[in-house]
């Protein structure tokens, strides 16, 4: 009897072993192309990245990533995209600059979108250390006649 | 989860009208946001306000050309403008007489002036602060110095009349704000009255001998040279006197203004006007417009640098250039100031004493003794005011 059970037992945590690897599989299978969370999918042009550059946005220039889409239908409503992509700040940063965008420009309460963003943008446009003055971005050399 | 996480992709592939209808409200347009007749190589940091700077070399000329010029708005430009019914407005607590002008009005009663005047972002140069300011992040060409011709304020409101209260004005123009709510202003900023009444503050029409532009604030705008280019209001329609610091759009908090204490980069102090003072005169500042920067040039030959030299309500009195990280300056020569408020010219001519890589760093040294600092200068949260030396690539060979 307790035999029978034993070995129903594991007949049935085979099967559990079998569909946790195929949850694991398909969880990895979604992470690799980088989709944006639950809430956006909607509204999301999805496909394949092929490479790096496509995980940027063509139309925004913002990275796709887990948030995309909210970023992308609420901040772009009002602004261009060029002022996130150009900017960068930690999480604390971009707060208070919805912050100041809520008492001086008329942005909405975000409400549960708002962690969302500040993930996004914390996470893709985080700040870089470059000190009291970058080197100069000089790549173009030309011939020039004195 | 995992079938909502499978049924996902499909979904999304079905759904390229909400994508569709999402991008009609975004950005990236496929075209130029700036007029045709503007400069091709002008750099658009945004298309929602429009923004573009001026690559420094396309800023040669003495007086700033139309399609040179840089172009910062804060909110929608007005559209359907007809000049014919335009009309200014002087009001407020300290006007003696609230009073509606014609611009044609405007052009009849008063006296013409015409003064060449530096306009610069307070932001012109933030892409060097680290952490980033907030907003667009400006290289150098953020700056222009046109010709303009109108009326003197200072004639316009005495006409109107001012109380003896009187401490600032306050502009409004027709632009709209972002957000598209009606009646949201997106900029209305303003002057001390002493500004106001300086000889060179100026409500104008015509820039560089023609109508004021489109995208330069046609058919009338305020200019108060040498002071953030903020306070020069486009699209103008009414001027307001205040019997307090002017509270319009973009006047409080941390915009155009600086901590009133110098604070450490990146802290956090409160954006009140308690810990945040107003930016006034721009500061001490130079641009190398030629050559354009990443120069080869030949060995042995001496090369021609020159550029432009500002200092808010002060001149320039030297200007000097480094070819080696500032261990050594040499003096260039300078040219007077055509009027107050105008950037002046420098030139020289530079020997290198060897084949490589060089930088040309410039350095302007102002009427009060005041240079400018070769490091970005105190950090602050909006990122202004960087007047770091201008510096350029150069390669002998």
């Amino acid at each position: 009897m307790n035999r029978k059970i034993e070995q129903a037992d594991r007949i049935k945590l085979k099967w559990v072993v079998w569909a946790m690897a195929l949850l694991v599989a398909v969880i990895t299978v979604n992470n690799t192309y980088s989709r944006p969370a639950k809430s956006d999918r909607a509204l999301v042009n999805w496909e394949r990245p092929a490479s790096l550059n496509d995980s940027i946005d063509k139309k925004t220039g913002l990275i796709i990533a887990p948030g995309f889409a909210v970023v992308s239908t609420t901040c772009v409503r009002c602004h261009s995209p060029k002022l996130i992509t150009e900017k960068r700040a930690t999480r604390e940063g971009w707060l208070a600059t919805i912050r100041w965008m809520q008492q001086t420009q008329g942005l909405w309460d975000l409400g549960p979108q708002e962690p969302v963003v500040l993930d996004y943008l914390a996470k893709n446009y985080a700040p870089k250390n470059e000190g009291r003055r970058p080197l100069l971005k000089t790549t173009e050399w030309y011939k020039l006649n004195n | 989860m995992a079938g909502l996480s499978l049924g996902w992709g499909l979904f999304a592939k079905s759904s390229k009208a909400a994508t569709r209808a999402v991008y009609n409200s975004a950005a990236l347009p496929d075209k130029s946001p700036l007029p045709a007749w503007k400069h091709p190589d002008l750099i658009i940091l945004s298309d929602k306000p429009i923004n573009a700077e001026t690559p420094p070399h396309l800023l040669d000329d003495a007086i700033t050309p139309a399609e040179k010029l840089f172009v910062r708005n804060n909110g929608i430009m007005p559209v359907n403008v007809d000049a014919k019914s335009w009309t200014l407005t002087i009001d407020g607590e300290s006007v003696k007489k609230k009073t509606v002008f014609t611009l044609d009005e405007l052009k009849k009663k008063f006296k013409h002036y015409t003064y060449q005047l530096v306009h610069e972002c307070a932001g012109n140069g933030r892409a060097e602060f680290s952490p980033a300011g907030h907003g667009n992040q400006w290289g150098n060409g953020a700056v222009g110095c046109c010709e303009w011709t109108g009326v003197r304020l200072r004639d316009v409101l005495e006409a109107a009349g001012i109380k003896d209260d009187a401490v600032y004005i306050g502009y409004y123009g027709k632009d709209t704000h972002l957000n598209g709510k009606p009646g949201e202003v997106p900029i209305s900023r303003g002057v001390p009255m002493r500004k106001a009444l300086e000889d060179e503050a100026l409500i104008a029409w015509a820039m560089n001998g023609k109508d004021i532009p489109a995208v330069h604030g046609y058919p009338l705008r305020v200019l108060f040279g040498g002071w953030p280019a903020s306070t020069s209001g486009k699209w103008l329609a009414r001027i307001s006197i205040r019997n307090k610091i002017h509270d319009g759009a973009k006047m409080n908090g941390m915009d155009y203004r600086l901590p009133i204490h110098p604070i450490a980069p990146g802290a956090k102090i409160p954006q009140d006007n308690e810990h945040f003072r107003i930016i006034e005169a721009m500061p001490v500042k130079s641009l190398i417009t030629y050559p354009k920067t990443g120069a080869q040039v030949t060995a042995g030959k001496p090369l021609e640098v020159r550029g432009h030299a500002w200092a808010g309500d002060l001149k320039i009195n030297e200007m000097h250039v480094s070819i080696d990280f500032g261990s050594t300056w040499q003096k260039c020569t300078l040219k007077e100031q055509r009027n107050r408020n105008c950037w002046q010219q420098w030139s020289t001519q530079i020997n290198f004493p060897d084949k490589g890589y060089y930088e040309v760093w410039a350095r302007a040294t102002d009427s009060n003794g005041k240079m400018q600092p070769m490091l970005v200068p105190a950090w602050n949260p909006g990122g202004y005011l960087n007047n770091a030396c201008h510096r350029i690539a150069v390669e002998i060979i």
